[in-house]
């Protein structure tokens, strides 16, 4: 018998399905070593094929994607009662991701920005004697964790491969990681990076440049160039893949265990490096940064210690 | 358990924080009551001598914080019990430390050459330990060796001071640098590495033998420039010493006035005559040294209050109104006059007056009483009186006359026919009568009436301040100022020579306005707390340090230029590394650390964050 | 809910300057609001942008953070780090809704007693007329 595995989405971009099948060969090895039953996005399983199947007869289900909508918190609910072992597939899982920016304003503020004066969702529509129902809009986008128990967590946006790779053997293997563990090493990025020797000993930034305004040298560390490079707050693994294509980290593998909140610790980085101060200065320097929250919270805004804007 | 005591810090109530370790096996103690800076060491102490590591103790302070400073005795003892409640969370965290321990370097470096840095020299030489006497001026003896008489005995200055001046010279102990500054200090308590720049005097100070044949000798027959030593008084040539009994006994040349130095072509007379000895060296350069010492102290003294602040009083308007330490250079027998107390054109006055509080008790200059300027006023009256037989009328708000025979000195000089008026010197405009006289006019007070005197000469008694260059001087040594300028010292009544620089101390005019004997006091005050350092061998410094998980650094050098102590270096293995005896313990890197990968004892991130999450139960 | 809103400030004192001109205010039993809790750092430059985090985030209504003088650090620079990071995290809680008044950096030195009663005052005041400072609603989930 086959373990079986299921792959779900919640709001998400697809990204993560994606790196599933962009495993190549090894997705062949992957098929071959377990039995999927359910991944609405490759296969065409039925959630009343999900909801017949005995508790805890999937042995993991990786579930993508942030929560947004009482739909995805029904899904993830019912995978997490049909599984023994549930996995935060991706950031957005993990920490809210890129959807968890929404988390800046709220349902209203949304709908009024995209459908403008035209019709608004409703949650409940009749017609002709049926009704018609949508999930419920969240005003608040919340990562896996505040709906279900989650057991291990692959960051990335998406995981990378070899993240995958190590992630799905640690499960199948004979000794599990220890419960809510982050499958990816637990030291920054820089550890890994190919251009960590070009880091000098004492930089201090005068002025933060965005990618866009310079072209960046393909061999130098690009904090060193000014490009705002997350990569000493977040957690290696991917191998260094945007600075190897000469973009700065964003820091989509999420924080260090050690820290409390990711864009906290990389703010406080990144601030402590400004050369900068008379208070003049600062405020110029800081000029450079002109968002912060998208800036340092990119990927983990729902899960910070603040979680969300406050409204008024 | 919780226990209430009215004064744990006695004895006895540390004698109940240790029965009760012993009895109840207690492994954690928080004591909630005054400032951790007043009574940390002690509990911390009790709870070390009943066996259980000293920094599983903390201070909570419910005194300074709260009690003393709010009316609002429900919200204060809400805020109480938020402050307790963090401190039980936080203590959980904390881990047996051992303080880092260091030994003290024994030689003291003394700045400042005035009768407080004298005194200390002189008392920690006898100790046998080496001190360093570094003088910015070209010879010691400070403000003292201006003075004529002290008061209230009426001893000559100079004559109970060069003796010591000699003293400090002539001792083995004693290294001698005047003319030299403190440049930079590194370092910490027990190892300060301290760099001095030993000013050019253009004259070798081990050839020249205080003949002062070159001053008679320079081609300026007469002496012209502005002489500082005597306020302006005076006059000495380019080559001068400042005063006949300095120490050293060597000249200098001021090369902003010596024709060699501004146009190359001087006959050099001075080279000349002292072609024996050849102690004359146009080239000399300033020389920069370095030493090395366990103990500071700072004796930098006083400046003058600027009397130009008040115009109302005339000074530099009328020329006869000269501030006191004018007048001091005046009666002083080797003064500018001779000791003559005469008026700009010559003639002695006849009637005096002498302004008090020039300077200070005022909201428009300085809020402070300077302490000897009503003893001086004293002392001047007395000495004016002696040599001129003037009338002499003193301006004062209140006499303050509080030291060891003050008082009856005061009584002296009222017994001699020295007037008083009580009544703060309000108004001086000129008499009008063609000799110069100005009219003094103030509101007796005991009269109850307004007086306006005529005199030929107006003394004001300035007050003191701090050294205008004293916020400069204390970041080099990094302490601290208090509000009107003067260094900070610890504790104003059992601290008054600490400062919060462990292993720097500070005597007399530099902390304080105050008298010579006062002076003397806090000298051998800070030479005790020196001794007392050095004599201990070493010294344990709080254990609050940072270091990098070897395991969790990524390398990413982030904290590398963030330490002001280079305490942080990147190793072979790429990673950070933290030198324990160079970290201080600020902990700016751990806070700035993008991994959370450094850390520091006593202050760890989880004890912080217990406290804000036990301040914050109830909100 | 309390007649007048109390506010709750979090403050995080440098061991060296602003902790000892509160003893300093204690001594000289000058008086001021009692909203203020402090937490004490060796240096402002220790204050983690954590920190300011979590205390907005389990209820406080206020953060200050009390330094040395630019210049006058007693271990030379970290009151600018603390500058620098609070710089930026200003910017940040902006965008996070919370106001200016809110999270504050003063330069308190060890003589400088009144200066924190008139720092605390006025941040008192503010703060009331602010209103409290509502812990976000982190989920629209049962």
């Amino acid at each position: 018998m086959k373990p079986k595995v299921a792959f779900y989405w919640c709001a998400s971009c697809g990204g993560c399905e994606e790196a599933v099948v962009d495993l190549d060969e090894t997705l062949l090895d992957v098929a071959s070593a377990v039995e999927i039953v359910f991944w609405p996005v490759a296969l065409d399983f039925k959630v009343k094929d999900l909801q017949a199947m005995p508790d805890g007869s999937i042995l993991a289900s990786f579930i993508n994607g942030a929560i947004r909508n009482s739909d995805q918190r029904e899904m993830a609910g019912l995978l997490r009662a049909k599984s023994q072992v549930v996995v935060a597939f991706g950031i957005c899982a993990q920490l809210g991701g890129i959807p968890g920016l929404a988390n800046l304003t709220d349902a209203a503020g949304i709908f009024a920005e995209v459908y403008r004066d035209g019709v608004t969702p409703q949650r409940l529509h009749r017609e002709n004697g049926h009704s018609l129902t949508l999930p419920e809009f969240f005003d608040t986008v919340v990562s896996l964790d505040a709906v279900v128990d989650v057991d291990y967590y692959v960051p990335g946006c998406p995981p990378t491969p070899n993240i995958i790779r190590d992630a799905v053997s640690a499960l199948l293997g004979a000794e599990l990681p220890p419960k809510k563990a982050v499958l990816a090493p637990d030291k920054a990025l820089c550890e890994q990076c190919p251009r960590k020797d070009t880091r000098p000993e004492r930089l201090l930034i005068k002025e933060f440049k965005r990618p866009h305004q310079i072209l960046a040298d393909q061999q130098t560390c690009l904090l060193a160039q000014g490009l705002v490079c997350l990569g000493s707050a977040t957690r290696a693994g991917c191998d260094a893949r945007c600075i190897r294509g000469n973009m700065p980290c964003t820091g989509c593998f999420g924080p260090a265990s050690r820290v409390r909140d990711f864009g906290a610790k990389a703010l406080s980085a990144i601030a402590s490096i400004a050369d900068c101060n008379e208070e003049a200065a600062v405020q110029e320097v800081m000029n450079g940064l002109p968002d912060p929250v998208g800036t340092f919270f990119r990927y983990s805004l729902p899960s910070s210690l603040l979680g969300r804007r406050r409204m008024g | 358990m919780a226990r209430e005591y009215k004064y744990l810090c006695s004895d006895p109530g540390q004698e109940l924080i240790r029965q009760d370790i012993r009895d109840r096996n207690l492994d954690r103690i928080i004591v909630a009551a005054c400032s951790p800076h007043l009574h940390e060491r002690t509990f911390r102490q009790a709870v070390a001598q009943a066996g259980l590591n000293p920094y599983y103790f903390h201070m909570v302070n419910v005194r300074e914080h709260d009690a003393w400073v709010h009316t609002d005795k429900t919200a204060a003892t809400e805020k109480a019990m938020d402050l307790v409640r963090a401190a039980v969370r936080r203590v959980k965290w904390h881990v047996a430390l051992e303080p880092r321990q260091v030994p003290i370097h024994p030689d003291v470096l003394v700045v400042g050459g005035g009768i407080a840095g004298i005194d200390a020299a002189l008392t920690l030489a006898n100790a046998g330990k080496h001190v360093y006497l570094v003088e910015r001026e070209p010879t010691l003896g400070g403000h003292m060796a201006q003075f004529d008489k002290t008061f209230p005995t009426l001893d000559c200055a100079a004559c109970i001071l060069t003796p010591k001046m000699t003293a400090v010279k002539s001792h083995r102990n004693i290294t001698l640098w005047t003319w030299s500054e403190v440049r930079q200090v590194e370092g910490y308590v027990g190892n300060f590495s301290v760099t001095v720049r030993r000013k050019p005097r253009y004259v070798l100070e081990d050839l020249c033998v205080g003949c002062l044949e070159c001053i008679q000798a320079c081609v300026y027959k007469q002496a012209k420039v502005p002489d500082a030593f005597n306020l302006g008084l005076g006059k000495r040539k380019p080559i001068y010493i400042p005063f006949p009994q300095a120490v050293p006994q060597v000249v200098v040349i001021d090369p902003e006035t010596c024709i060699e130095f501004k146009s190359g072509k001087c006959k050099k007379t001075c080279v000349e005559v002292c072609a024996e000895r050849n102690a004359i060296d146009f080239h000399q350069k300033e020389e920069i040294r370095n030493i090395q010492v366990g103990t500071i102290i700072l004796a930098t003294g006083f400046e003058v209050f600027d009397a130009t602040k008040v115009p109302y009083y005339g000074y530099g308007l009328y020329p006869n109104v000269y501030t006191a330490l004018e007048i001091e250079r005046l009666v002083n027998a080797s003064g500018p006059t001779g000791g003559e107390v005469v008026l700009r054109d010559g003639r002695k006055p006849a009637a005096v007056g002498i302004a008090h509080c020039v300077g200070s008790r005022d909201e428009h200059t300085n809020r402070y009483c300077s302490r000897v300027c009503c003893m001086y006023s004293l002392k001047l009256a007395h000495l004016i009186k002696e040599k001129t037989g003037a009338e002499i009328y003193n301006f004062y708000i209140d006499m303050r006359a509080a030291g060891k025979a003050f008082e009856e000195f005061y009584s002296r000089v009222a017994e001699e026919g020295v007037f008083f008026i009580r009544g703060k010197l309000a108004d001086v405009y000129p008499a009008g009568d063609g000799d110069g006289r100005l009219i003094l006019q103030a509101e007796d007070t005991l009269l109850g009436m307004v007086r306006k005197i005529p005199v030929d000469m107006l003394v004001l008694s300035t007050g003191l301040e701090p050294r205008s260059d004293a916020s400069e001087v204390r970041r080099l040594f990094n302490i601290g100022c208090s509000r009107e300028g003067f260094f900070l010292e610890r504790h104003p009544k059992l601290a008054p020579v600490n400062t919060f620089a462990d292993g720097i101390f500070m005597a007399g005019c530099c902390q304080s306005p105050k008298d010579i004997p006062d002076t003397v006091a806090q000298s051998g005050a800070a030479a005790a707390q020196a001794l007392a350092l050095i004599d201990a061998g070493v010294v344990e410094l709080e254990p609050n340090t940072a270091h990098v998980l070897e395991d969790a650094c990524s390398g990413c050098k982030t904290c590398l230029p963030l330490c002001p102590y280079q305490a942080i270096s990147f190793v072979e293995e790429k990673r950070a590394l933290i030198n324990e005896v160079l970290c201080k313990g600020c902990g700016t890197c751990v806070a700035a650390c993008p991994s959370g990968s450094i850390r520091q004892n006593l202050f760890e991130d989880e004890e912080i964050f217990e406290e804000i999450e036990g301040i914050l139960t109830y909100a | 809910m309390p007649e007048t809103f109390e506010p709750k400030i979090v403050a995080f004192f440098c061991n060296w300057c602003t902790y000892l001109a509160a003893d300093l205010a204690g001594t000289s039993r000058i008086k001021y609001a009692p909203n203020v809790r402090a937490i004490r750092v060796m240096c402002s430059g220790r204050v983690d942008p954590q920190f300011v985090l979590e205390a907005f985030a389990k209820g406080a209504d206020g953060v200050l953070i009390g330094g040395c003088h630019p210049g006058d650090c007693h271990y030379q620079e970290g009151n600018y780090k603390a500058l620098r990071r609070y710089e930026l995290l200003r910017r940040l809680l902006n965008q996070m809704g919370i106001e200016n008044e809110r999270f504050r950096l003063e330069w308190i030195s060890a003589a400088e007693g009144e200066r924190v009663k008139t720092v605390v005052n006025d941040m008192v005041e503010k703060l009331r007329s602010l209103g409290p400072r509502v812990p976000p609603r982190r989920q629209e989930v049962a």
